[in-house]
C-alpha cells in the first residue's frame, strides 16, 4: 500500500509542479483510524498528504462535478467507472481530467472492523500486504483483509480503471471472487409482502441526513426532489412513509448508473446496508439490457434512451 | 448534596425503585451498536461502554414531534383550529447518560428556554419530567475532548445524580434535590470512595489527549473568524450531510411543517440541518448561506463564537467526539477549531 501511495504521491507532485493541472485530487489519513479522507493537493507540497490503503472509500468522482479547472483524479474500478458516468451524461469533458488509476486492492468495512472488537476502542489499523494489524487499549489483532472487506468490493467486477492516464502500481485482477447476482437474490425469494417487511428492517435507523445521497457521485440535480418545496414530493417527518419514499425514489434514479462502489453504504452513520436498495435494481439493468454502468465512453445509458427491441414483459 | 455507596448486587432492587412511577432508559447494546431503549434490570442496561451512537438529544427534541393536531374542513366551526397535544404523561429518568450529554441539555436549556417569550414548552415539559443519573467516564475515547471545552468525564453539571463506578461498587453523588431523593436510602461513601473517585477522576482528565484551544476564537472579532481563509479548505471535502447535526447533543435546529391527509392535519416539527442550501432559503429565492463555505463555516461559528458571543461564554460543543467519530468525510471538529484558533 505504500508504495502505491509514494508512487501516487509522485505523480502528483510531478502534475501540480508542471502546471498540467491545477487540482490533484486523492486521499489523506484521518484522523480516526479506518477514516481515509477526500483531499485536495493544490501545490507539490500539499502533495505529500496524499495517502492510499484499505479505507479509501469516499467516490472522488463526485468531487468532479461542477468544479472548475483541470484536475486530475486518483481512480479506481469504481471510481473512474462513476468518471465514465459523468462524461457519459454530460458533466464534464475527458480532457479536462487527469485520471491517476489505480487497481483497488479492495476497500476495508471499518464497521466490520469494529464488530470484531465490540465495545473496545480501536485506536491504530496497521496495513500489512494481505492483512491488518489492528490495535486498541489492551488489545491486538491480526486480520486477514479480504474477511473484513466492503460487500461492494467482494463482489467487484471491475478493480482497474477503465480509464487512465497513467497507472500506478501494476494492473491487478478484476474482481475479488464475489459474486453479485447472490446479492440480489434474496429479494428474488421473497413476495411483495416479505420485500416490504425486509425493506421496513433495512431502514428503520435511517435518520434522514442524506449522507448516503451527498456521498454518491450520481446524485448531483441542481435540487434534489427531497428538497423540492413547491410542489413538497415528499414529507419531512421520520415517519416511514417519508423515509421509504425518499429511499426508494433515490434508488429508482440510479437505476442504470450505480457502479456499486459502496459510498453511500460507507457514508451512512447509522450502517445501514444501502446496497440492499440498488443491488437488484443493478442486477436488473444487466439481466434486461445487457448494461453495466460506467464501462465505456460513449456508451449509451438504458433509462436514457428508448429502443424499439427493449424488454417489455414488464409492462402488464 | 449527600455521596452514597450503590453495590453492584443491589443495582437490581435500585432499577426496581427507579421504574416503579417512571419510564426508565438506559444504553444497551442492540445489533452491534450502544442505543438507548427501555430497562427494568441491571443486565439489560450498559454499565461499561463508551458512549452511545447517537446523542440522547430526542428524549427532548424528537426527530419528529407532532406540536398541535387541527380539523383540516374549511368552514367547520372545529375546522382550523390548533388543539394542543396532551404533555408528556409520565416522568422519565435517563440511566447512564454521560456527562458531556447531560451538559448538552444545559446549553440547549439556555437556547430552548430562555424568558418568557423564548421559553420552548416542548422542550422544558420533558426536561421538567426527565431525571437524568450520570455515569463517570473513567475511559475517555480518543475522540473525546469535553475537558477542552469546558466540560468533564466525570463533570456533575446537568445531572441529578452521578455514578462512579469504583470497581465494586458505584460512588453515587446527588447533585440536586431530585437525585437526593433517588439515592437517599443508600448507605454513605466513606472518605476512601470519594478519594478513589478523585483519583479515578483525575486519570480520566489525564486519558484525553487532543482537544481544542479557544483564547483566541475567542478574542477575535467575529468578523475576522468569519472571513479567515480556512473556511475554504474545510469545506472542500464536506458533503454538506446531516451527520454532524443529527448526531451532535447541541446541534438544535429544526423546520416547523403543516400536514394534511383527509380531515387530519398536524403541525410537525422536525430537526433541520445548517448544512442544508433549504434550512436558510427564502421565500423570495434568496438564500443568505448559498454557497457549501457559508454553510459549513456556519456549524463552527455557531458552536464556537455566535453561542458563546450571545450566552455568556457557554460553548456550543461539550466534546463527545461523536460528528470525529462519524462524519463520512472526517472533517474534524478538533482540527477545525485549532484553525480557528491559529
Amino acid at each position: 500500500m505504500e508504495a502505491i501511495a509514494q508512487k501516487i504521491r509522485e505523480a502528483a507532485k510531478r502534475l501540480l509542479s508542471e502546471g498540467k493541472v491545477d487540482v490533484v485530487i486523492g486521499y489523506a489519513k484521518g484522523t480516526v483510524p479506518m477514516r481515509e479522507y477526500p483531499y485536495f493537493a493544490y501545490t507539490p507540497e500539499e502533495a505529500e498528504n496524499l495517502t492510499w490503503s484499505s479505507f479509501c472509500c469516499n467516490n472522488l468522482a463526485l468531487y468532479t462535478i461542477r468544479r472548475p479547472g483541470r484536475m486530475a483524479v486518483v481512480a479506481q474500478g469504481c471510481v473512474s467507472r462513476n468518471l465514465v458516468n459523468l462524461i457519459n451524461e454530460n458533466q464534464f469533458k475527458r480532457d479536462d481530467l487527469y485520471v491517476i488509476g489505480v487497481n483497488s486492492p479492495g476497500m476495508v468495512d471499518r464497521r466490520k472492523v469494529q464488530a470484531l472488537f465490540p465495545g473496545k476502542t480501536i485506536t491504530e489499523v496497521i496495513e500489512e500486504p494481505e492483512h491488518l494489524l489492528v490495535k486498541g487499549q489492551g488489545f491486538e489483532e491480526r486480520l486477514e483483509r479480504k474477511k473484513v472487506f466492503r460487500s461492494n468490493c467482494l463482489t467487484c467486477v471491475q478493480r482497474n480503471p477503465v480509464i487512465s492516464d497513467e497507472m500506478i502500481g501494476e494492473v491487478g485482477p478484476e474482481g475479488h471472487g464475489g459474486n453479485i447476482d447472490k446479492v440480489a437474490a434474496p429479494w428474488e425469494k421473497l413476495v411483495p409482502a416479505e420485500r416490504w417487511t425486509e425493506m421496513q428492517e433495512t431502514l428503520k435507523d435511517c435518520i434522514r441526513c442524506y449522507a448516503c445521497r451527498d456521498a454518491c457521485p450520481l446524485c448531483y440535480c441542481h435540487v434534489c426532489f427531497v428538497d423540492e418545496a413547491q410542489p413538497q414530493w415528499c414529507g419531512k417527518t421520520q415517519d416511514e412513509a417519508d423515509v421509504a419514499t425518499f429511499h426508494i425514489l433515490r434508488a429508482f434514479h440510479c437505476a442504470g448508473r450505480c457502479t456499486d462502489c459502496g459510498a453511500c453504504e460507507s457514508a451512512c452513520p447509522q450502517g445501514i446496508k444501502m446496497r440492499r436498495l440498488t443491488s437488484k435494481i443493478e442486477k436488473d439493468i444487466r439481466a434486461l439490457y445487457g448494461y453495466r454502468p460506467g464501462m465505456e465512453i460513449g456508451a449509451q445509458p438504458p433509462m436514457s434512451l428508448f429502443k424499439p427491441n427493449d424488454p417489455q414483459d414488464f409492462i402488464k | 448534596m449527600s455521596q452514597k455507596i450503590l453495590a453492584k448486587n443491589k443495582l437490581d432492587a435500585f432499577l426496581q425503585g427507579l421504574c416503579r412511577d417512571q419510564d426508565l432508559f438506559a444504553p444497551v447494546m442492540k445489533d452491534g451498536k450502544v442505543g438507548w431503549a427501555p430497562v427494568a434490570t441491571a443486565d439489560q442496561a450498559l454499565w461499561d461502554f463508551s458512549n452511545t451512537e447517537m446523542s440522547p438529544k430526542d428524549f427532548f427534541f424528537p426527530q419528529t414531534e407532532c406540536m398541535m393536531r387541527f380539523k383540516n374542513v374549511q368552514g367547520d366551526p372545529q375546522g382550523m383550529i390548533m388543539q394542543a397535544e396532551p404533555a408528556l404523561n409520565r416522568p422519565r429518568v435517563l440511566l447512564n447518560i454521560r456527562p458531556c450529554d447531560a451538559k448538552a441539555f444545559q446549553v440547549l436549556d439556555l437556547i430552548f428556554v430562555q424568558d418568557e417569550m423564548t421559553n420552548d414548552l416542548y422542550w422544558r415539559d420533558k426536561r421538567e419530567k426527565t431525571t437524568l443519573i450520570g455515569l463517570a467516564c473513567n475511559d475517555p475515547c480518543p475522540t473525546c475532548f469535553c475537558t477542552t471545552v469546558g466540560s468533564n468525564p466525570h463533570g456533575t453539571t446537568g445531572l441529578d445524580v452521578l455514578l462512579v463506578d469504583l470497581g465494586d461498587k458505584f460512588l453515587a453523588q446527588a447533585l440536586t434535590a431530585k437525585g437526593e431523593a433517588l439515592v437517599g436510602d443508600l448507605p454513605a461513601a466513606a472518605g476512601g470512595d470519594e478519594a478513589k473517585a478523585a483519583e479515578l477522576k483525575k486519570a480520566a482528565e489525564g486519558k484525553i489527549s487532543g482537544g481544542v484551544a479557544m483564547d483566541k476564537v475567542n478574542s477575535r472579532e467575529v468578523m475576522e473568524l468569519y472571513d479567515a481563509p480556512l473556511w475554504d479548505r474545510v469545506m472542500e471535502s464536506c458533503l454538506n450531510c446531516g451527520t454532524c447535526t443529527f448526531c451532535c447533543p447541541t446541534c438544535h435546529c429544526f423546520d416547523i411543517q403543516d400536514e394534511t391527509q383527509g380531515q387530519d392535519g398536524r403541525r410537525v416539527r422536525n430537526w433541520d440541518y445548517c448544512m442544508s442550501w433549504l434550512f436558510t432559503m427564502h421565500g423570495t429565492g434568496h438564500n443568505p448561506r448559498g454557497t457549501k463555505k457559508d454553510r459549513v463555516r456556519q456549524r463552527f461559528m455557531h458552536k464556537f463564537k455566535y453561542i458563546p458571543v450571545k450566552r455568556g461564554g457557554e460553548i456550543g460543543c461539550v466534546g463527545c467526539g461523536r460528528c470525529v467519530r462519524l462524519c463520512p468525510v472526517n472533517i474534524d471538529v478538533r482540527q477545525v477549531v485549532n484553525d480557528m484558533n491559529a
